[in-house]
C-alpha cells in the first residue's frame, strides 16, 4: 500500500456496508417486491419460432376475456423509421430496440415477443396469452456465426448491407459491419519472428447469469404522467429508453430505481418496461410483470458467441514482432456485438509495433447480445493469451516473463490509436510473479496457467449530490444504481472531504425527478465517476462551511480553514473563535444563508485503464474429464481502493464468471433454434462447492484524472479467466483447448483423441 | 496547430490513405469542423459514434472539449461498457 494511503482516514478502510443489514434480512426491495393497489398482472406471448414471418395476430378472444383488461402487440409501439432511429443523448437504435421490444412482422429468435396482456391474475393473463393465435410461416434459421455469413445463409434483415467494407455491397447480409484496426508492417513483423504460433477459437454465448430475473411494475395516469419502479442498472436509461421508444416526453416519466440482483451488463436496456406502461396506459390500471428464468435465457441478450483466428510471431528473445486477430461475434438479432471492442483491447497489454485486428458484427437467431462485463474483452483475450501462452511454450519461457518482456506501459501506442497514459500493467506482473501461488508446487494431472486482461473504463453523464441536514449529518444522492458497492465508496469519499465521521453520511440512490441526468451503471464507471462528482459536490459544501463560519464569527473567509469537520480560525491574526462543528455550523444555517447543499453534473471523462493478471491451478480428472479449479489469484490495478472489500468483491465476482464461462456455460440450441438449456439446472454457472476461495490480489497505481485515483474495477476481471484456465489444463495434460466451453465431454473427447 | 491521428479504414475512404494530419482545432467540434472542409465527408463520421481522445486521455461525447495546441488526437469507436 502506498505511504500516501495512510493519510487517509476513510479512503481504503473497510466501512461497514450501507445496504448490508437490509439485505441480510431480507428488507431490501428488488424489483419483484414492488406491487400497487388494483394492480394488474402483465404477461408477454414469445415466439416459438427462432425465424418466422407474422402472417396474422389474432386477440379478439383474449380481448374478450372479462378478466383482461389490455392487450398489446406491435401495433401498440409506435413504428419507428430509419431516419428516427437514433435520437437524444447516447442512444442506441430506437428501431432495432422497437422491433426487439415487439416483433413486428418478422420473429427473429425464439422467445421474441409478439403479444402481451394485463390480466387481473396470473392464471387469467396466461389463459389469455393462450387464446391469443399468431400465424407464422416458419423461415429457415441461422445461428453459428460463420454459417450466418454465408453467402446463401437465411438472412433476418432484407434492409442491412455491410458497412465497413467498399464498396458497400448491394446484396443483403447478416453481416452488419467489418472493422479493422492495425498498426505498423504485419507482413514484416511476422517476417522478423523466430516462432509465429496461430490458431483458431471458438466461444459460445452465455448468459449474465444475475441472479434476479427482470421485474417492473407501472402506472400511467389519466394525464399520461408515468411512474415505473424496476430493477435496472439505469433509471435514466429507463426513462429515456421508454420515452424514445413510446414517443412519450421524458419529463412525463418518473423511474424509481429498485435494489438490483446482478445485472453484469444485462439490464442496461429495456426488457419489460415499454410493455408495461403500455398495458398500463390501455388499462388505466397499475400492471406489473416479472420474467420467469426461462424467460430471462430466451429473450433477454447474453454475449456473443465466437470464432476467431489469431496469429502471434515472436523473436527468441521473447519479443513480440507481430500479431493479428480476427474475431467473427454473433451479434444476436440485431446488430451491437461488442466486436469492436474486442479487436480494440486484445492486444493493449502489450507493446507491439506490427498489429491488427479485424471484427464482423453478425446477426443471427438468438437474442440481441447485450452488455456482459467488458464486452468483447474476455472473448478477444481468450484467442489472445491462449496463444500467447504457446508462444512461451514454443519459446520455453515462462509465460508471465513473456509478459513482461512486452508489457504495455505509459506512452505505449495502442491499436486503436492513442498512446496509454498512467496505466498499472507491469505492477500486476510483478505482483503476480511474487505471489507465492506462483512458486507453489503441483501433482499428477494438474497445471497453472496465467493470462492477463484490459479494459477501458468509461466515464460519462453524471449527477451528484451532497446535502446537509440541520442536525450535521449528510446526505448524498447520486443517480446510478448500486451494483457493486458504490454507495458505501461515494459515502466514503464524502467523508473524507468533509472530514466527518463515516456514520453520520449516508447515501441514496435518487429517482429520475430527484436528480440530473446519470448514465447507467456500466464501465466499471460510477466510482470514478460519481466518486469525482460527489467529491466535487462536498468540496463545495466545505467552501460554504467555511463562508458560514466566516459569517458567524464576522470575518474573512480566508481567515478560515476547514480540517476533521470542524471550521477553525486561520491563525491568531484571524482572530479567537472557539472551532464550529459541521453540526454547529448547521444548527445556525437558517441564520446565515438557507440550507446548505451542492449538486454537481458533469460528462465526466478521461477514466483511467484497468489491467489484470490471473493465476490458477487445476486438476483434470482424465477418467471424467472434468477440471477443478484448485487455487486462483487475480491481481488487479485497482488505481485507489476506496472500499478494499468491494474492489475484492468485485475482482472474485469477475473471476467466477469467467470460470463459469471457461468450463461449463453454453446456449445448447436444437435443431430448429429452440434453446434447449433455459434454465440453472441444464445452464451450469459455478456454485460455492466449485470453487476455491479466490484471492483477489489489489495492486494502486492511482490515476491521475480522480481525486482519489480511483479506475474501474468491475470489468477486468472476467478478461483473463478462460485463458488462463486454458493455459493451465494444457500444463496439466498437455492438450489445447480452443473452444469454450472446456466442459467434461470436450476434454474427454480430446484426452480419446491423444490416446 | 494539433496532430490527428486517423485509422488506416477511415483514412483509406477520405484522406487517400494519409493517417496523420496536421490542422487547426481549438476544441473537439472545431477540429472536425476544420477536418470536414479539408476532406469533405469525414465529418459526419467522427461526429457519429466516436470517442476522441486527446493525449492519451478518452473523451466520449464530448465537443467543445479544449485541445492544447500541439496535441494528438485519435478518433476511435466510442466505448460501451457493461
Amino acid at each position: 500500500m502506498p505511504d500516501d494511503v495512510k493519510e487517509y482516514r476513510w479512503i481504503g478502510k473497510r466501512t461497514i456496508r450501507p445496504d448490508g443489514v437490509d439485505k441480510v434480512t431480507g428488507r431490501a426491495a428488488f424489483g419483484a417486491d414492488y406491487a400497487m393497489p388494483d394492480m394488474l398482472v402483465g404477461q408477454m406471448l414469445r415466439s416459438p419460432h427462432a425465424h418466422a414471418r407474422i402472417l396474422s395476430i389474432d386477440t379478439s378472444k383474449a380481448e374478450a376475456m372479462p378478466e383482461v383488461k389490455a392487450v398489446i402487440t406491435a401495433a401498440d409501439f409506435p413504428d419507428i423509421p430509419p431516419s428516427e432511429a437514433t435520437k437524444g443523448t447516447a442512444p442506441p437504435n430506437f428501431r432495432h430496440l422497437s422491433q426487439n421490444m415487439m416483433a413486428r412482422d418478422k420473429v427473429l429468435y425464439e422467445g421474441h415477443a409478439v403479444a402481451a396482456v394485463a390480466a387481473t391474475s396470473p392464471a387469467a393473463a396466461k389463459k389469455a396469452l393462450s387464446l391469443i393465435a399468431v400465424k407464422y410461416e416458419v423461415l429457415p434459421h441461422v445461428i453459428d456465426v460463420e454459417e450466418a455469413m454465408k453467402p446463401d445463409a437465411p438472412v433476418l434483415h432484407e434492409d442491412m448491407f455491410t458497412g465497413g467494407v467498399e464498396p458497400t455491397p448491394k446484396k443483403p447480409s447478416n453481416v452488419a459491419k467489418r472493422l479493422e484496426f492495425s498498426i505498423g508492417d504485419l507482413e514484416a513483423g511476422f517476417k522478423e519472428a523466430d516462432i509465429v504460433i496461430e490458431k483458431r477459437y471458438t466461444t459460445k454465448p452465455v448468459h449474465q447469469g444475475y441472479i434476479e430475473p427482470h421485474a417492473v411494475v407501472a402506472e400511467v395516469s389519466e394525464d399520461g404522467q408515468a411512474k415505473i419502479w424496476a430493477s435496472s442498472q439505469g433509471q435514466f436509461m429507463i426513462r429515456q429508453y421508454c420515452a424514445g421508444l413510446l414517443n412519450m416526453n421524458v419529463a412525463d416519466i418518473r423511474v424509481t430505481p429498485a435494489e438490483i440482483g446482478g445485472g453484469f451488463g444485462g439490464k442496461t436496456t429495456v426488457w419489460l418496461e415499454p410493455h408495461a406502461l403500455l398495458l398500463s396506459r390501455k388499462s388505466g390500471r397499475p400492471v406489473k410483470m416479472t420474467m420467469s428464468r426461462a424467460d430471462v435465457f430466451r429473450a433477454t441478450g447474453p454475449t456473443s458467441g465466437s470464432a476467431m483466428t489469431c496469429k502471434i510471431g515472436a523473436r527468441k528473445d521473447g519479443r513480440i514482432t507481430a500479431a493479428s486477430l480476427e474475431v467473427k461475434f454473433q451479434a444476436g438479432a440485431f446488430p451491437g456485438s461488442p466486436a469492436g471492442q474486442g479487436c480494440m483491447c486484445a492486444f493493449t497489454p502489450y507493446e507491439i509495433e506490427n498489429a491488427k485486428a479485424v471484427g464482423y458484427d453478425v446477426v443471427v437467431n438468438r437474442p440481441k447480445a447485450t452488455a456482459y462485463r467488458a464486452p468483447g474483452a474476455p472473448i478477444a483475450a481468450f484467442a489472445v493469451e491462449s496463444t500467447l501462452d504457446q508462444v512461451a511454450r514454443g519459446l520455453d519461457m515462462d509465460p508471465l516473463e513473456l509478459r513482461a518482456r512486452n508489457a504495455a506501459r505509459e506512452g505505449v501506442r495502442t491499436i486503436y490509436g492513442p498512446m496509454l497514459g498512467v496505466v498499472g500493467y507491469e505492477e500486476t506482473l510483478e505482483a503476480a510473479r511474487a505471489h507465492p501461488h506462483y512458486a507453489a508446487p503441483l501433482g499428477p494431472n494438474q497445471g497453472r496457467g496465467v493470462a492477463s486482461g484490459y479494459w477501458f473504463n468509461v466515464g460519462g453523464e453524471t449527477s451528484a449530490s451532497v446535502s446537509v441536514t440541520e442536525d450535521g449529518t449528510v446526505m448524498v444522492m447520486s443517480g446510478t444504481p448500486d451494483v457493486g458497492g458504490s454507495r458505501a465508496s461515494l459515502v466514503i469519499m464524502a467523508a473524507e472531504v468533509l472530514g466527518v465521521d463515516i456514520n453520520s453520511v449516508r447515501a441514496i440512490i435518487a429517482d429520475t425527478s430527484s436528480l440530473g441526468f446519470n448514465r447507467h451503471t456500466g464501465g466499471s464507471r460510477v466510482t470514478f465517476a460519481a466518486g469525482m462528482m460527489v467529491t466535487e459536490a462536498a468540496k463545495d459544501v466545505v467552501e460554504q462551511l467555511r463562508g458560514r463560519a466566516a459569517q458567524i464569527w464576522d470575518i474573512d473567509v480566508d481567515a478560515v480553514t476547514w480540517a476533521d469537520g470542524v471550521a477553525r480560525p486561520a491563525g491568531d491574526n484571524a482572530g479567537k473563535f472557539e472551532p464550529l462543528t459541521l453540526a454547529e455550523i448547521a444548527g445556525k444555517s437558517i441564520s446565515t444563508g438557507g440550507p446548505i447543499n451542492a449538486r454537481k453534473s458533469l460528462n465526466v471523462q478521461a477514466p483511467g485503464p484497468a489491467y489484470a493478471t490471473h493465476i490458477v491451478d487445476v486438476e483434470v480428472d482424465r477418467d471424467t474429464g472434468h477440471v477443478q479449479i484448485l487455487r486462483y489469484t487475480a491481481v488487479q490495478d485497482a488505481g485507489r481502493a476506496i472500499h478494499p472489500s468491494y474492489v475484492e468483491g468485485q475482482i472474485q465476482g469477475g473471476v467466477v464468471q469467467g470460470i463459469g464461462w471457461a468450463l461449463n456455460e453454453e446456449y445448447i440450441y436444437d435443431k430448429d433454434g429452440r434453446l434447449e438449456n433455459p434454465g440453472f439446472l441444464d445452464y451450469r454457472i459455478p456454485v460455492a462447492s466449485d470453487l476455491p476461495m479466490i484471492d483477489a490480489v489489489v495492486v494502486e497505481v492511482p490515476n491521475p484524472s480522480h481525486p482519489f485515483g480511483v479506475r474501474g474495477v468491475g470489468e477486468v476481471p472476467i478478461v483473463p479467466p478462460m485463458a488462463a484456465i486454458a493455459n493451465a489444463i494444457e500444463d496439466a495434460i498437455s492438450i489445447r483447448m480452443t473452444d469454450l466451453p472446456m466442459s467434461p465431454p470436450k476434454i474427454l473427447a480430446a484426452l480419446d483423441e491423444k490416446a | 496547430m494539433v496532430q490527428v491521428l486517423l485509422s488506416r479504414e477511415i483514412a483509406r475512404k477520405f484522406t487517400a490513405g494519409e493517417v496523420r494530419i496536421e490542422i487547426d482545432g481549438e476544441n473537439v467540434r472545431g477540429l472536425i469542423r476544420a477536418l470536414d472542409e479539408r476532406f469533405p465527408g469525414l465529418g459526419e463520421i467522427l461526429r457519429t459514434d466516436m470517442a476522441v481522445a486527446i493525449d492519451g486521455q478518452i473523451f466520449q461525447d464530448a465537443s467543445l472539449e479544449p485541445i492544447p495546441p500541439g496535441s494528438e488526437v485519435c478518433f476511435l469507436p466510442a466505448i460501451e461498457g457493461g
